[in-house]
């Protein structure tokens, strides 16, 4: 590894980096349970089993933090939690906390941590997570480190070092609050690995209540649209992903994408210059500004492979890159390299697939 | 109406290279933009003062030169730009930030009452969506994030409903103004700046506020000092061990070199082969 490794964090202009007497009481880790329309985000089983490793490391207990509505089933989604590791759930049970408000979710996180003390909280880096996580941050006033790749406990202070991509992902920077707590971290869905779960493991319920009404709420949810199913393109957790680069050079040339990815059962992903050529829709890009893929198969057509793009899909199984320059970064981290004008190779590759799969299902049959 | 829209000039990231030698980032040259993400909603705030008239005053945090930033949102269309700058305010992390924002847009509410702050959604090379959310708490403001679509404003009643983006769906909110958004992309289009506003834009006088006029009130709050997140190594990505099995269209057919990878992938991983298998079947 390149480390340029940069002294120890300095107490420059004043600033003090110790942690100060009364916020030593703060221990454990917390897992912020993300839910909606009765489905827990997988994201939070992801942070869970990474939270795990953190609460191991530091001896302290791994707690899972739900809210929501009377008529949601709260207590199953703590139950799931236990199989992921966590060992209490603390539960805010109200009516104001059906369906994600910023106001009520962020009363009722703040009050949780003021009273309860934990020392780490992980949130998801959703739409849900990241209202909250800011919102939460800037309430009690700590630190808070968006988007992490990788969540360790530092040695020497005992606190969380938190390592995210900056400037597009060309670097990286591992990010310490050192004298505040709690030390708070969100993580995009698909950046760590879903944890197995134990359904041996069991845990325990700690239940609190809000505190607040109806009326004390300003902003009220009307309505919740969701998305149509036909449209609705789910890249994080795809399993197979053929994505377009600047390479195929026209919008037209990016049809083999969709014909490719066709016979694969695939999600088509694109590149930040495809999706702000508007060939597909900003919900298609992957990377840095776009989504994190973890696919079994990541098939890379006429893509540089700039860092941006990288740090979003090289969490792939396998990635299989086509690129006209044998010399392009893709070829660095991918693991089959086809060295070829895309425009040239990808129809040859779908009908080579496509027959290799009438082949083998005919033979199944 | 007043509408303020906090932006950030950010350097553009898709032309951001790193020293390979001592992994720090190589600026010269590299343009200084508008956060791409932030003119979404200098264009929604544009849209709102088409419709409601009034006023719509931008704000931006930075160094002396990051006028730029707010002079190219004047040839948009915005009326008036305050550049909050101080060597005090360096080396800010997202809460230290959103608190020195906060403060000048009180300031810009003395002269006269905000009713709508605008943010992007992120910047691009902080890409956190902190600030936003923390300058509404700050100010007390109802926060809306990931704004796709204003429905409505009813500046009679004093409230607002707008559609959220959310994970699998749309939210509908209503809420009150003064309210906070972050302005989700793709949402509308920046319309081109006419020639006369460019010549106005070059010329017009952006405020400059240092920490007292932008009515900072506790100095232990903004800059390094008031920031608890501390960056301890930055370094560059790891290159993988392992290099690619390569092959060239060069020394064989396209057919023969993808029958070879597609057998490849297949008897590495034969459990890859069974899911197309069935996802092909269905």
């Amino acid at each position: 590894m390149s480390d340029a490794e940069v002294k120890k964090p300095a107490a420059r202009g004043g600033r003090n980096l110790e942690l100060p007497e009364h916020l030593k009481a703060y221990k454990g880790v917390w897992v912020f349970i993300e839910h909606d329309r009765g489905a827990v985000h997988p994201v939070s089983w992801e942070l869970l089993g990474e939270g795990r490793k953190l609460a191991d490391t530091l001896g302290v207990s791994l707690s899972g933090v739900i809210m929501g509505g009377p008529d949601e089933p709260l207590e199953s989604y703590a139950k799931e939690a236990y199989t992921f590791g966590a060992e209490n759930c603390y539960i805010v049970r109200d009516t104001v906390l059906k369906g994600y408000r910023n106001e009520p979710f962020t009363k009722g996180m703040t009050d949780l941590v003021n009273k309860y003390q934990p020392e780490i909280v992980l949130l998801g880096a959703t739409t849900m997570g990241r209202d909250l996580a800011g919102s939460v941050a800037t309430t009690l006033a700590t630190g808070l480190t968006a988007d992490c790749t990788e969540l360790r406990i530092d040695p020497a202070t005992r606190a969380l070092a938190a390592t995210r991509p900056t400037f597009g992902g060309s670097l990286l920077c591992t990010i310490m609050t050192l004298a505040y707590r709690p030390q708070m971290a969100t993580v995009r869905p698909r950046v760590m690995q879903m944890p197995d779960a134990d359904p041996a493991r069991s845990g325990s319920i700690v239940e609190d209540t809000l505190g607040m009404i109806e009326t004390d709420i300003v902003t009220k949810l009307l309505d919740f649209i969701a998305d149509e199913n036909s449209n609705k393109v789910n890249l994080a957790y795809a399993d197979i992903i053929v994505s377009g680069g600047k390479g195929l050079k026209t919008p037209d040339n990016f049809k083999l994408i969709w014909d490719l990815a066709k016979v694969l059962g695939a999600e088509v992903g694109a590149t930040r210059p495809v999706v702000q050529s508007g060939w597909v829709d900003a919900e298609r890009q992957v990377g840095q500004t776009g989504k994190t893929v973890r696919p079994k198969l990541y098939i890379a057509a006429g893509i540089s492979g700039a860092i941006q793009h990288r740090v979003g899909m090289e969490g792939a199984d396998v990635i299989v890159a086509i690129n006209t320059d044998a010399n392009a970064p893709i070829f660095d981290f991918a693991h089959h390299g086809i060295v070829g004008n895309a425009m040239q190779v990808l129809p040859v590759l779908t009908d080579t697939f496509r027959e290799h799969i009438a082949m083998r299902s005919r033979k199944a049959a | 109406m007043h509408i303020v829209v906090c932006i950030k000039q950010v350097p553009d990231s898709a032309q951001i290279r790193v020293h390979p030698v001592t992994n720090t980032i190589m600026r010269q040259g590299v343009p200084a933009i508008v956060n791409p993400y932030d003119l979404f909603a200098l264009e929604e705030a544009l849209r709102l003062k088409d419709k409601f008239g009034g006023k719509v005053t931008m704000l931006c945090m930075g160094p002396p030169q990051a006028e730029d930033a707010l002079k190219k949102c004047i040839s948009f269309g915005a009326d008036d730009a305050v550049l909050v700058t101080d060597r005090s305010f360096a080396g800010a992390d997202t809460l230290a930030t959103s608190y020195a924002l906060a403060a000048a847009v009180r300031q810009i509410g003395k002269e006269q009452k905000v009713d709508i702050v605008f943010t992007g959604k992120q910047t691009i090379d902080g890409d956190t969506a902190q600030v936003g959310p923390g300058i509404a708490k700050r100010l007390g403001l109802q926060l809306l994030t990931y704004v796709s679509r204003i429905a409505d404003l009813d500046l009679e009643n004093n409230t607002i409903t707008v559609e959220r983006r959310a994970e699998g769906g749309v939210q509908v909110l209503k809420t009150a103004v003064p309210c906070l958004i972050t302005m989700l992309e793709g949402t509308n289009e920046m319309r081109f700046a006419p020639l006369e506003n460019m010549i106005h834009a070059a010329r017009y006088p952006v405020r400059k506020w240092n920490k007292e006029a932008a009515g900072i009130e506790d100095v232990t709050k903004i800059g390094l000092k008031g920031s608890p997140t501390v960056v301890s190594k930055v370094f560059g990505p790891t290159p993988r061990a392992e290099k690619a099995l390569m092959q060239s269209v060069e020394d064989a057919t396209p057919r023969d070199v993808s029958l070879n990878v597609i057998q490849k992938i297949f008897t590495q991983h034969p459990t890859l082969e069974r899911d197309i298998l069935a996802k092909a079947s269905v």
